[in-house]
């Protein structure tokens, strides 16, 4: 194993990848299961865009369209944008703190597989006779009697998923409380690391009630109980009420690690400290905060009364204040400095406009007479567009530009990089700019065709030729992951030759071990503290160099996902079902039912008490050995021609 | 500190949970598993809250309302006997502290005897409800009684394995450290049901029984 250089066997690869516990490697899982879920529901958007191309189109069907829709939100927001985002967390978080690993590898594998094995199951309706089409919400009102399993597979691949997310969301957190390297204060720890902690913080206090609003779906859809079936004195407000509780803390789950990459990337390339660093840091729990105290926002129309209304419409506007302190600490980093535009700039650049026009139309809806107007109109899509591709999306792209050369000690090109981000920049403009206009004009959300000559026409077809433009950017962007494979391995530090924090200081290819000593850290911002310094090293040791202890791989963690998969279809074929009962989707005998739940179930607790008697003491590299790897990788490097652009 | 040292009350660590890079994440990680707890049960309480007492037009109040179905002096009973076993398990914990591991495993198995007590009765109550035709698909407010009772119940049960495994799995390998931030994540995992039931105890029955 001290070898970097040997190759090993494909069987041995994917082993490898089935078992991994090191938090690098669960990065790249991430990255590219979000991919594959990235293009999916990429696909998706354009049939619905081409759809929309023309005035009573058949492209597809109205209930396709609505399959189309419900799966096209789900992904995107869970299995896309989540996962792509925990890739970088993956990635970059314990490098940032100068950590080992996350506190709990084993946890972080079983997080990963989770989430995989929940899309996976999610996206089986496609194949199982249709998928769910309730809209992304899945208002209780309208999912409770869609006919078939797409429902089902709704809330069982989402509660599996979920259960995931929920699991990496407390690694994180304890990882960042108590891995920190020596001297790296809160005060002193970089801005995606603060991001990463309140976002997984979101996450610990909003799922648990996505995790009850599933369950009682659960058991209403599929074992007869009656939370929202009315006439048995259910209610379905319940369901809106824990749903937007989750979600809306989720949009800020997702933009806040985005705001954390952004705040990483623009000091970099003005070459300046953050602007208003501790500002930064109050803004990004303010944020946190205030994302929790608003989710009525969405439920303004529902009749919650006037008193309500008034409560949440201004504490929605109120967000709009730390946003905007980002807005501004962004701006003044960039005034002054010494700007290098880099493809991950660019991205930033036109972060900051489109995300500023996506906060403006939000502070609009907040306004509950105006969300009157507005609800349920393209206004609202092209709002949460906008802040979604133009706030999410910009910063998963600019930091995988970014990034790259730490993950894979390959650069990407840069010449092909700022070719893709004008087609995809200005395709997503077009597409989203005119949907506000579309919105005001009176096109409803979530139709799959409308009239001619409404004055909608035009318009719709702009949108549409925008994600086209959109998609041909995407399919650049995988031409270059796959053009950078090919390419010169870098095998050297700071590929940017700005680099702030401690990600920075190691050379790449990074040793499973990532630092061979733990780092002090002698301020905000230590890699380039060092630098300014003239330290060659790059960092000061907090300690000597001795025996580092690592975390064994196991397969549970993916044995464990699989007990729970099974389960899921056990539930999902349960002859109690609402729609089993009313003869409109197939269900299996009882003792299968059962019998899957339990063999499922059995797995999954089996592994977990196998874990648990066990005993994982995890192993020690010697000091020798972390000598022999250091001169292997030393050898390595020198082998290799050095890539770069300094 | 090494997990090899042998140890003796003089050189037991203060705080042994925390005393290796493993106990501490584990004790963090645990505090902050704990806060998502409080979220889950909050929703449930809250779905309960507002379904309480409501079922189908045709529902019998006399019959089936919180005032009718639930007996006081039977709550009380399984929150004595859950309050104690809690107490117990601090016992346990009072003995790690000092490395009486005689001690530890002994207060740990009266407190899961006392949970199983706890459970029976649980059981014997949703037993009593089914029977006098009360089923969970019965109401709304069926359903979401049984919801936020069951999971309770379900992590008394996942406790009581918990508890009896890491008994059954050290009973010959004597405490250290390794295994003491596992004692002391379980006491405190039945300390949070303990908590838990007392607020059921107070929002669903006494609240139920007395208005
Ligand atoms: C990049 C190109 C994208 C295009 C062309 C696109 C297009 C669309 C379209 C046509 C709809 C249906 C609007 C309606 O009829 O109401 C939609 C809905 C939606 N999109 Fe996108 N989208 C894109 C990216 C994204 C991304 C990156 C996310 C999230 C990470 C996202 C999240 C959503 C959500 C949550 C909905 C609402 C679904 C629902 O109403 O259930 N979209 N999108
Ligand atoms: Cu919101």
């Amino acid at each position: 194993m001290s070898s970097v250089a040997q190759k090993k066997g494909f069987g041995a690869q994917v082993w490898d990848y089935l078992t991994t516990v090191d938090h690098k490697k669960i990065a790249i899982l991430y990255l590219a299961a979000g991919t594959l879920f990235f293009a999916i529901a990429g696909l998706e958007a354009l049939f619905m865009r081409f759809q929309l191309l023309f005035p009573e189109n058949t492209f597809v069907s109205a209930g396709m369209f609505n399959q189309l829709l419900t799966m096209h939100g789900t992904t995107m927001l869970f299995l896309a944008a989540t996962p792509l985002l925990f890739a970088f967390m993956n990635a970059i978080v314990p490098l940032q703190i100068g950590a080992r690993d996350v506190a709990f590898p084993f946890l972080n594998a079983l997080g990963f597989w989770l989430f995989f094995l929940g899309a996976v199951f999610l996206h089986l309706s496609f194949f199982l006779g249709g998928a769910p089409d309730a809209g992304w919400t899945s208002y209780a009102s309208l999912s409770l009697y869609s006919p078939g399993h797409g429902i089902d597979f709704y809330v069982l691949g989402l509660q599996i998923s979920g259960a995931g997310t929920l699991i990496s969301g407390i690694n994180f957190i304890v990882t960042i409380i108590t891995m920190r390297a020596p001297g790296m204060t809160f005060m002193r720890m970089p801005l995606f690391t603060w991001t990463s902690l309140v976002s997984s913080t979101l996450i610990l206090f909003a799922f648990p009630p996505l995790t009850v609003g599933l369950f009682l779906m659960l058991v209403d859809r599929m074992f007869g109980a009656n939370f929202f079936e009315h006439t048995m004195g259910g209610n379905t407000i319940i369901w809106e009420h824990l749903f937007w509780i989750f979600g809306h803390p989720e949009v800020y789950i997702l933009v806040l690690p985005a705001f954390g990459l952004f705040s990483e990337i623009i000091p970099v390339f003005a070459r300046k400290r953050l602007f208003g660093y501790s500002s930064m840091v109050f803004a990004t729990i303010l944020i946190g905060f205030l994302g929790f105290m608003v989710w009525a926002h969405h439920m303004f129309t529902t009749g919650l009364g006037a008193t309500a209304n008034a409560i949440f419409a201004v504490a929605t506007m109120t967000i709009a204040v730390p946003t905007g302190m980002k807005v501004f600490n962004w701006i003044l980093t960039i005034w002054g400095g010494s700007i290098k535009v880099t493809v991950p700039m660019l991205y930033a650049l036109g972060f900051i406009p489109s995300f500023v026009a996506g906060g403006v139309t939000g502070v609009m809806q907040a306004a509950a007479p105006l969300d009157y107007q507005l609800h349920d109109s393209y206004f609202i899509v092209a709002h949460f567009h906008y802040v979604i591709v133009g706030g999410i999306v910009t910063a998963l792209f600019g930091a995988a530009h970014f990034y790259w050369p730490i993950m894979f000690n390959r650069a990407l090109n840069e010449k092909l990089g700022v070719l893709t981000f004008w087609i995809f920049f200005i395709g997503f403009h077009l597409t989203f700019f005119l949907q506000h206009f579309l919105g005001l004009m009176g096109m409803p959300r979530r139709v799959f065709t409308y009239m001619p000559d409404q004055g909608w026409d035009l318009f719709n077809m702009i949108s549409t030729i925008g994600a086209a433009m959109m998609g041909v950017g995407v399919i650049l962007l995988v031409l270059n992951v796959l053009l950078s494979i090919k390419s010169e391995p870098l095998n050297r530090r700071d590929y940017w030759g700005d680099g702030r924090s401690l990600e920075w200081a190691l050379e790449t290819p990074l040793p499973f071990y990532n630092f061979k000593q733990t780092p002090l850290v002698r301020g905000y911002d230590p890699y380039w503290i060092e630098k300014q310094e003239g330290n060659k090293e790059g960092m000061v040791y907090a300690e000597p160099l001795g025996d580092i202890h690592m975390p064994n791989n196991s397969i549970l963690p993916l044995i464990m996902s699989i007990g729970t998969f099974i389960a899921a279809f056990g539930a999902l074929y349960s002859p109690w079902g609402k729609q089993a009962l009313a003869g409109t989707a197939e269900s299996v005998s009882p003792a299968l039912s059962v019998g899957l739940i339990v063999v499922g179930l059995g797995i999954t607790v089996g592994s977990m008490i196998t874990r648990s008697l066990k005993d994982d003491l995890g192993y020690h590299v010697h000091v020798a050995e972390v000598e022999a790897i250091e001169k292997d990788l030393a050898q390595f490097r020198a082998a290799g021609k050095k890539g770069g652009n300094n | 500190m090494d997990l090899n040292t042998k140890f003796t009350p003089q050189n037991w660590p203060e705080h042994a949970e925390q005393a290796t890079m493993e106990g501490k994440n584990k004790f963090v990680g645990f505090w902050i598993f704990l806060a998502c707890e409080v979220v889950l049960f909050a929703s449930l309480f809250a779905t309960y809250l507002a379904l309480k007492d409501s079922g189908p037009a045709s529902m019998d109040l006399t019959k089936y309302s919180a005032k009718a179905l639930y007996e006081l002096p039977l709550a009380f009973a399984m929150t004595m006997l859950l309050l104690t076993s809690s107490l117990t398990s601090v016992y346990a914990m009072y003995h790690m502290k000092n490395f009486n591991f005689k001690g530890v495993q002994t207060w740990m198995g009266i407190t899961v005897i006392l949970g199983i007590g706890f459970l029976c009765l649980e059981i014997y109550e949703f037993y009593h409800y089914v029977h006098i035709g009360f089923g969970y698909t019965h109401s709304a407010y069926s359903s979401a009684f049984f919801t936020l009772v069951g999971t309770h119940g379900l992590h008394v049960i996942i406790g009581l394995v918990w508890i009896s495994s890491l008994i059954f799995r050290n009973m010959k390998r004597g405490l250290n450290l390794y295994n003491a931030p596992k004692y002391f994540i379980a006491s405190l995992y039945w300390h949070f049901i303990d908590v838990v039931w007392v607020f059921i105890f107070t929002v669903v029955y006494l609240m139920g029984v007395l208005g």
